[in-house]
């Protein structure tokens, strides 16, 4: 319907230290609102200590469909783990 | 439970043989319990059941609030209220996190509120039945949001991720529910000769319409097989209900309140209680719009989305206008 408030992803930083994680979103008329509607939503048992707020028609997304050329290559890339690697014993902790 | 008998969008259950390669895909990535994601291609009617079935449960916890909301100024003492405060405002973020999982699918949030507005969608039968005394709200608490436990329990493993997710978002605070509603009534089962009888009056009356929550019984609930190839619905109407007995007969008798149905008894071969069916005609009726409630909550909602209209034009044409604003300066 043409007067539906526009739809907001919610971003929330939880207490120690971690990123900003996506947790849901609303429907706001704007910014601010979106960030209060979000504090009463989002943050009720001291989930977070910081919000994003970002209009959804604003992100831009991967497609389905390329997850296989996307992601499939690193499968095949054990070397970039550090666990590729057998140090011996004797060289101690690294 | 907070859905019941929603019409699958497809008759019978879809057939390997019949299904397109683009099918199969999917129904091989719900079998091995892969999550479907809003924009991975899905049957056009696990999309529109999908919807249905999260829009009946948003409507159901936005309605639920009606019968708590009618205790909120009467409450018998600040902490209750405070409690019963936090337990409604709850609800609203339920209807929100289940009406954003909804609107994953394509369906706006306001053309379902249009259509519970215009009866064409349902919320819960429970809902329609009224909350009389304060043990009522303690029964609601206790009964009616252990019955969603149960089933949303079940649902935080459903195919689809949106869903899913709010369920387990869900499932995280109605544990406060049930245990605030346990602890009211505890209050009143261990208090005066009358408030245990407030107490035992209410358990009375809200246990059928609690265990009719879960939905008919298996063998007259014709639109699951489809349902549950898909995994939007986990486990079986029955399978469901007998679960909420068993916990539940044991919560009744610590409060030291007589059964509310002469047929629990436990079945040690079974391993489970026995338990008498509830009056299905009633559910029925009560479905139908004949419940004791269906006229007044439904009047309740268009009033509220209505009286609230300016407001939400309001909102709108003022940041309308700070944004036409600041382009102007800029």
């Amino acid at each position: 319907m043409k007067n539906e408030w526009p739809l907001w992803e919610v971003f929330i930083r939880g207490q120690h230290g971690m990123s900003h994680r996506h947790v849901g979103s609303l429907h706001a008329p704007d910014a601010d609102m979106a960030i209060k509607n979000a504090r009463d939503v989002y943050t009720r048992r001291n989930e977070g200590v910081s919000i994003w707020v970002v209009e959804a028609r604003h992100i831009a997304a991967t497609a389905p469909g390329d997850k296989g050329p996307l992601f499939e290559p690193s499968e095949s890339k054990v070397y970039r783990h550090p666990t590729f690697f057998d140090i011996p014993d004797e060289v101690g902790h690294m | 439970m907070y859905a019941q008998m929603i019409k699958t969008a497809h008759k019978g259950v879809h057939k390997r043989e019949d299904m397109s390669p683009e099918e199969r895909a999917f129904q091989d990535k719900i079998d091995a319990d892969i999550k479907i994601e809003p924009r991975d291609w899905m049957p056009d009617d696990y999309r529109a059941t999908l919807i249905r079935q999260i829009g009946q449960h948003a409507h159901s916890e936005v309605v639920g609030q009606l019968p708590e909301g009618n205790w909120i100024t009467r409450a018998p003492t600040l902490e209750r209220k405070a409690i019963l405060l936090a337990k409604v405002q709850d609800e609203a973020g339920h209807g929100l996190y289940l009406y954003s999982a909804a609107e994953t699918l394509g369906e706006t949030r306001d053309e379902l509120v249009r259509l519970l507005h215009e009866g064409r969608m349902k919320y819960s039968s429970i809902f329609n039945y009224p909350t009389l005394n304060w043990a009522d709200i303690g029964a609601v608490g206790w009964l009616v949001d252990g019955a969603a436990i149960v089933n949303q329990v079940a649902l935080q493993r459903t195919s689809y991720g949106p869903y899913s997710r709010a369920m387990i978002r869900i499932c995280k605070e109605e544990s406060f529910h049930a245990r605030q509603g346990y602890h009211a009534i505890m209050k009143m089962a261990f208090g005066t000769p009358e408030q245990k009888k407030q107490a035992q009056d209410a358990v009375n009356r809200l246990w059928f319409p609690a265990i009719m929550m879960f939905g008919p019984s298996d063998a007259d609930s014709t639109h699951s097989e489809q349902s549950m190839a898909w995994k939007i619905k986990v486990k079986s109407n029955d399978e469901l209900r007998q679960q909420f007995v068993d916990q539940t007969v044991p919560q009744i008798e610590y409060l030291g309140l007589d059964l509310p149905d002469p047929g629990i008894k436990w079945n040690e071969e079974r391993g489970h209680y026995d338990f008498s069916d509830p009056d299905w005609s009633e559910f029925f009726d009560v479905i139908k719009g004949n419940g004791p409630c269906n006229v007044d909550r439904l009047q309740n909602r268009v009033a509220a989305w209505e009286d609230g209209a300016w407001v939400r034009d309001g909102l709108l044409a003022h940041a309308e206008k700070k944004a036409a604003r600041k382009v102007a300066a800029e």
